[in-house]
C-alpha cells in the first residue's frame, strides 16, 4: 500500500486556479520527477500533498489515508523538503536534526544510527556544529535534505532537491536518490531536465496548473521529433507555440 | 511508538517543540538584551520613579506598580516574532509538516516565550531580598505579586502571539500587540469608557471595564488572589490561543 494517490486536486487563490483537476498515482519503486514552468503549480501540488495546503476540491492519499482527514499520520510517515529548503538559521545544524529527531519520536538507538548515516549521506560531518545561517546555500539545501530524509520515510517529496548545489553535490544528491528509490515512493520537483533522465522513472508535466503529461522520460523524449527533452518540454509547455 | 498515548503523544510534541523555541531565546542576542533592559528599567521604576526607599514602608509596591507598563513595550517584543518570523522565513511550513498539530505548536510556542519572560521576572529577585534586608515584608503578598505579575505577561502574550499569527512582518505585530494591550490596560480607565458612555448600555461598559487588566492585577498585587482574577487571565490566555489556532490554520498558504 506504499504509494501516492493525487485524485483530481484543485487549488485557487483568489481568482488564480492554479492548480485544475490534477491526478496521478505513485507507487513504491518510482521517482516521479514534477516538471514545469515556474508558476505552474508543481509547488502548490506538493504542499497538498504534504498537508501543508488544503485542496479546494480532490483529495490526497498517501498510503491509502486520506490526508486532510488524518494529517498527523500522513506526516509521522513523510518525508518533507519545502521550496527553498527553509531553515531555523540561529539553530546549529547538529541541534536542528535532534530536534526533529525528537519531533520524529526516534527511539535511542534508532536515533544515533540515523543521525550518523544521514550526515555522513548528505556530507555535514564539517558543519554540524555551525549555525544553519551561516551556511553556504549548497549546505543549507543538504540540512533540508538531511532533515526529510532522517526518520527514513516510506515516502519522501522534494522541492527541487538539487538547487544551489554544485555539479559534484547534484551527482551525489541523484545517487542518493536512486539508492532509497526502491523501498520509496518518492516525488521531486525539477528544472533540470537532464535529471529526470538521470534519476526518474517517471515524469509529470504541469503547465497553468493542467496535467500535460505523465509517462516514462523516454517518452517525454519521443514527444519531440528531435528525441530531445528540452524540445519536448517547450512544446508541451508553451502549447503549440513553434521553435 | 504507535501504541501512546494521544495525550503522551501531545506532551511529547509540546515539550519538544517548548524546548527548541526557548533554546532560540538564546541562541540569539534577543535573550540577553531583553532580560538587562528589563531589569535596568525595573530598577528605575522601582527605585526612582516608585521611590521604594522613600516611602519606609517594607513592600513591593512601588515594583508591582509598574509591571504593566514595562510590559506593554516590552513583551510585544518578545512575542512579534513567535509567527510572524516562521512565516516570513518560510519555517512555518516546514513546522507544519511536521507530524505535529497546529495547537501543539501554538501551545509550545507560548509557553517558551512565557517561561522566558518567567525567567526574566525571576530574576528580579535582588529588589524582594532588598526589602527583606530593610524590614519585613509580608512574603505571601509578594509572593501573590508576582503570580499576578506573571499571569499578567501571560495575558500580554497570548495576544502578542495571536497578533502575530495574522502578519508576516514583525514590526506590524509590535505596533498592533502594543495598541491592543494599552487598550487592554486603559479599558477600566475613563479614556476607553467615555468613548462607550454615550451610547452602549450600563452593562456593555461594565463588560469593557472589566477586561482591563489594571483591575484584574490590582487587587492580586495586593496579596488577595480573587478566583475570579485567576480566571479572567487564565480564559483570556486560552481564548486568544484558540483565536492562534485558527488564525495559523486559516492563513498556511499565505
Amino acid at each position: 500500500m506504499n504509494r501516492i494517490e493525487v485524485d483530481d486536486l484543485h487549488k485557487r487563490f483568489g481568482h488564480i486556479h492554479a492548480v485544475q483537476g490534477v491526478s496521478f498515482t505513485v507507487e513504491q519503486g518510482e521517482v516521479l520527477g514534477f516538471l514545469g514552468p515556474n508558476g505552474a503549480g508543481k509547488s502548490t501540488t506538493m504542499k497538498m500533498i504534504t498537508g501543508y495546503l488544503e485542496p479546494n476540491h480532490g483529495a490526497v492519499r498517501v498510503q491509502g489515508l486520506d490526508v486532510q482527514k488524518h494529517p498527523v499520520a500522513v506526516k509521522r510517515n513523510l518525508g518533507y523538503l519545502p521550496e527553498g529548503a527553509p531553515h531555523y538559521g540561529e539553530m546549529r545544524v547538529l541541534d536542528f536534526l535532534e530536534f526533529i529527531a525528537d519531533v520524529r519520536m526516534l527511539g535511542k538507538v534508532e536515533r544515533r544510527q540515523r543521525l550518523q548515516q544521514v550526515v555522513e549521506e548528505v556530507h555535514l560531518e564539517a558543519v554540524l556544529y555551525q549555525s544553519i545561517e551561516t551556511l553556504s546555500k549548497g549546505y543549507k539545501r543538504r540540512v533540508g535534505l538531511a532533515q526529510a530524509i532522517l526518520h527514513d520515510p516510506p515516502v519522501l517529496i522534494m522541492d527541487e532537491p538539487t538547487d544551489g548545489l554544485d555539479p559534484n553535490q547534484k551527482n551525489e544528491v541523484r545517487a542518493l536518490i536512486k539508492k532509497m528509490a526502491a523501498e520509496k515512493v518518492i516525488v521531486i520537483s525539477t528544472h533540470i531536465l537532464e535529471e529526470v533522465d538521470a534519476v526518474c522513472s517517471r515524469a509529470i508535466i504541469i503547465s497553468d496548473g493542467e496535467l500535460m503529461f505523465d509517462g516514462t522520460p523516454a517518452e517525454l523524449c519521443s514527444k519531440s521529433e528531435r528525441n530531445d527533452i528540452d524540445h519536448a518540454f517547450r512544446l508541451l509547455t508553451t502549447r503549440g507555440a513553434n521553435s | 511508538m504507535n501504541e501512546m498515548s494521544d495525550w503522551k503523544r501531545s506532551t511529547h510534541n509540546i515539550w519538544v517543540l517548548f524546548r527548541r523555541e526557548l533554546g532560540g531565546y538564546f541562541a540569539t542576542p534577543i535573550a540577553c538584551v531583553f532580560i538587562v533592559i528589563f531589569l535596568f528599567m525595573m530598577g528605575i521604576f522601582t527605585f526612582y520613579v516608585g521611590a521604594l526607599y522613600e516611602r519606609n514602608q517594607a513592600d513591593l509596591q512601588p515594583f508591582f506598580n509598574f509591571h504593566a507598563w514595562l510590559y506593554l513595550a516590552l513583551i510585544p517584543a518578545i512575542s512579534m516574532r513567535l509567527w510572524a518570523e516562521e512565516r516570513r522565513s518560510g519555517t512555518l511550513e516546514l513546522l507544519l509538516t511536521l507530524p505535529i498539530t497546529i495547537t501543539e505548536a501554538v501551545i509550545g510556542k507560548f509557553l517558551a516565550a512565557w517561561a522566558f519572560t518567567a525567567s526574566a521576572l525571576a530574576l528580579t529577585f535582588p529588589i524582594w531580598i532588598t526589602v527583606n534586608y530593610l524590614g519585613e515584608p509580608d512574603n505571601l503578598v509578594v509572593m501573590g505579586g508576582y503570580l499576578g505579575s506573571l499571569l499578567m505577561a501571560g495575558g500580554f502574550l497570548s495576544i502578542g502571539s495571536c497578533v502575530s499569527a495574522m502578519t508576516r512582518n514583525q514590526v506590524i505585530a509590535f505596533v498592533v500587540s502594543v495598541v491592543i494591550c494599552f487598550l487592554f490596560i486603559m479599558s477600566g480607565f475613563p479614556l476607553v469608557l467615555d468613548f462607550f458612555r454615550g451610547w452602549a448600555p450600563q452593562a456593555l461598559i461594565d463588560v469593557i471595564a472589566s477586561f482591563s487588566f489594571f483591575s484584574h492585577f490590582e487587587s492580586i498585587k495586593k496579596g488577595v488572589i480573587d478566583f475570579r482574577d485567576l480566571f479572567y487571565f487564565s480564559s483570556l490566555i486560552a481564548f486568544c490561543l484558540y483565536l492562534n489556532v485558527l488564525i495559523v490554520d486559516s492563513r498556511r498558504g499565505g
